[in-house]
């Protein structure tokens, strides 16, 4: 397809013109930029690079959790288990440090029993047929019920590891520095972005996205990628909780509330489509740090309530729907 | 006709034979370790007893799903009645507190003003949603998501951040009293699941709902008004929603912007499917619904008489989905046929 695109082109058309689909990326992009201005010329005291950074720290779990969730969207599916899971796993985490379990051992089973988790809502969507909304969400009460059922109090880290993780930053040039998690969600964007476009694992992504009969008939691995899919989501959904136990210091069955809502909104402000088959994990990740900044525009402007976030969010999603509404339209127009 | 519905039970195929067994399970086990359970007994002029108390809770889950078995039967799915529920119920108290304030006599003028402000704003959700999802065409879920994320600060935001008390003691009486016995909450929750029943059974919307569930392009070019009547359930949805908010506030004398009604689009979800109505559209069951609704409720009561942890509610809560969900799949059902017919002819040899 993408091949077939300039030769279609007419002669003498601009090479700057912007291909049809990276629209809603760009979009995003300029969108993440105008707001940073806006932010720089109006507070003093923003356009620092440590606060950029600290879109990052503050939003490190977010990331994960939204690169995974990229490639749940991606096939067309959802996941509403990421934030149920990421609670379970600070949880888990918490009791497993409590009897002085090593966090060397620790971290690498939360990871696991999470890419269980998902994998298992992964062959329960794949094998049975049935509806991923439904899947996850009885996904997500289940995780969230085990919280409660371990325990209905917060549990208190107090593992020497978790504490020096924290505070461990990692400098940069200008005596800015960033936090363990931040580097973990740098790590986990690039991987993702890899995994989506060069590995035969996103080509097939891609393709179930596109049409899963095609991907069937072309014989394409769609069953396995399909778990494998919604496993990695579990996953990231996990290192999500690992992080969010860095941050906190303790495990409890409320935290990572609404995660799975912002994680939805995130991909589709990065210019995913909700039916799959089109976007980016690099668009996820900016989708994750313009949540940051309008929560940093609030923090920053002082007179704003946290409820103005609820709503700009919800203004974004609807102008990012609407966008890639029209674009369908246009695109289809196109080709017929 | 007696033929038809007689060949159906024996297929096994009867859709409200499974969650009307299932409710009368969990009621049997509930009745089986709390041996009052099923007593309904007369006291203090109205009736009293845990089967009064399942239905009275139940009520605002039973609305709110309803509303949402339409909007599933058009293949939509709303999940933002939660925050509407919400936004009602913040409207409502605010417009009880300000006129009560204006004139304190708390007389029924004030309470008509509220009732209708409430319902005006959750009907002005409802023609967003159905807006979105008509007119601008974007898939319900993301339609609903939008309202869902900025609902609740919209909420927040009449409210200023605050839980509200409600002083009105004629609009507290809604979510507690009783009419003629029967606590209010049930009472308002029967008419309005009447009516519709009603308006489905005697008008050709049933019919509509159905033929726009199995094939909306079908249905409109058979002349079927598509856009109007997703429009209007998706109104009609949302009016449940703020229904269902009048009565929570009441029951607790407050509004909440942001925890009224908390996951209840999930509850109201999981009760039309546990109602056997197919989330693909075209088949409902508004009785289904309702069993469903009340499944949710007793199932919630059950690990109260079971002395069972009320944090497990949601797990069980999780299990049971699980299980109808995979009752329900024809790929699973298929599977278990073909186990047992080999069971039965390796038995048989």
């Amino acid at each position: 397809m993408s091949a077939a695109l300039p030769a279609a082109a007419p002669r003498g058309a601009p090479r700057l013109r912007l291909d049809a689909r990276h629209v809603p990326l760009a979009v995003t992009v300029g969108l993440l930029l105008a707001l940073l201005i806006v932010g720089g010329v109006r507070y003093p005291g923003f356009f620092t690079l440590q606060v950029m950074l600290n879109l990052l720290i503050d939003n490190a779990f977010l990331c994960i959790v939204a690169t995974g969730m990229t490639f749940v969207i991606l096939t067309g599916g959802i996941d509403l288990s990421v934030g149920a899971v990421a609670a379970l796993t600070t949880m888990i985490s918490a009791v497993l440090l409590r009897q002085h379990a090593s966090p060397l051992l620790v971290i690498p089973l939360v990871l696991l029993l999470g890419a269980l988790y998902g994998g298992v809502q992964g062959v329960l969507i794949e094998r049975c047929r049935l509806q991923p909304f439904m899947v996850t969400l009885a996904g997500m009460f289940l995780a969230r019920g085990l919280c409660y059922v371990i325990s209905t109090e917060s549990i208190v880290i107090s593992a020497p590891f978790y504490a020096a993780v924290a505070q461990l930053r990692v400098p940069l040039l200008a005596q800015a520095s960033l936090s363990v998690g931040a580097l973990l969600a740098l790590l986990v964007v690039g991987a993702g972005a890899w995994l989506a476009h060069a590995s035969e694992f996103g080509r097939t992504v891609y393709a179930i996205g596109g049409s899963e009969a095609s991907a069937l008939l072309m014989g394409l691995p769609v069953r396995s990628t399909l778990v494998g899919v919604y496993a990695l989501s579990g996953a990231c959904a996990a290192l999500g909780g690992v992080v969010i136990t860095f941050d906190m210091q303790s495990g409890y069955g409320q935290h990572a509330a609404g995660l799975e809502l912002d994680a939805i909104a995130a991909v589709v402000i990065g210019g995913t489509m909700l039916r799959g088959g089109t976007g980016y994990v690099l668009g996820s990740f900016v989708g994750v740090l313009i949540l940051g900044v309008i929560l940093t525009l609030i923090t920053f402007d002082g007179t704003l309530n946290s409820w103005w976030t609820r709503i700009a969010i919800g203004a974004l999603l609807l102008a990012f729907c609407l966008l890639q509404r029209l674009q369908g339209r246009g695109g289809r127009k196109e080709t017929r | 006709m007696s033929g038809a519905a007689s060949r159906r039970w024996r297929t096994g195929s009867q859709p409200l034979l499974w969650p009307a067994l299932a409710l009368a399970a969990l009621l049997a086990i509930n009745a089986l370790f709390d041996h009052g359970f099923l007593v309904i007994s007369w006291r203090a002029g109205h009736l009293s007893g845990s089967l009064v108390d399942v239905l009275n809770r139940a009520a605002p889950l039973a609305l709110v799903a309803s509303g949402m078995t339409l909007v599933i039967a058009l293949r939509g799915i709303d999940i933002s009645v939660g925050a509407v529920l919400a936004i009602a119920a913040t409207v409502a108290a605010l417009v009880i507190n300000g006129s009560s304030a204006a004139a304190a006599t708390g007389g029924g003028p004030h309470l008509a003003v509220a009732l209708s402000a409430a319902l005006a704003a959750a009907a002005l959700c409802g023609l967003w949603n159905g807006l979105l999802v008509v007119g601008a065409g974007l898939q319900p879920i993301v339609a609903t998501l939008v309202l869902m994320v900025a609902g609740r600060g919209a909420a927040q935001l009449l409210a200023g951040g605050q839980i509200i008390t409600i002083y009105n003691a004629s609009y507290a009486d809604l979510g507690n009293g009783f009419l003629l016995g029967v606590p209010i909450a049930v009472v308002v929750a029967a008419a309005i699941v009447l009516l519709l029943a009603v308006t489905l059974r005697c008008t050709a919307l049933d019919l509509f709902i159905r033929a726009i569930g199995c094939n909306p392009a079908a249905a409109r070019n058979a002349g079927i008004r598509a856009g109007l009547i997703t429009m209007s359930c998706y109104v009609f949805c949302a009016l449940c929603a703020g229904c269902a908010g009048v009565l929570v506030s009441a029951n607790v004398r407050s509004a909440d912007a942001s925890h009224a009604g908390e996951l209840i689009e999930l509850d109201a979800i999981l009760a039309v499917t546990l109602g056997g109505t197919s989330l693909a559209g075209g088949h409902y069951s508004l009785a289904g619904t309702l069993i469903g609704a009340l499944i949710i409720q007793t199932m919630t009561a059950m690990i109260y008489t079971l002395g069972v942890p009320p944090e497990t509610n949601l797990v069980v809560k999780a299990a049971v989905v699980i299980a109808v969900m995979l009752l329900q799949s024809p790929h699973v059902r298929r599977g278990l046929r073909r186990l047992a017919t080999r069971h039965v002819l390796g038995e048989g040899a």
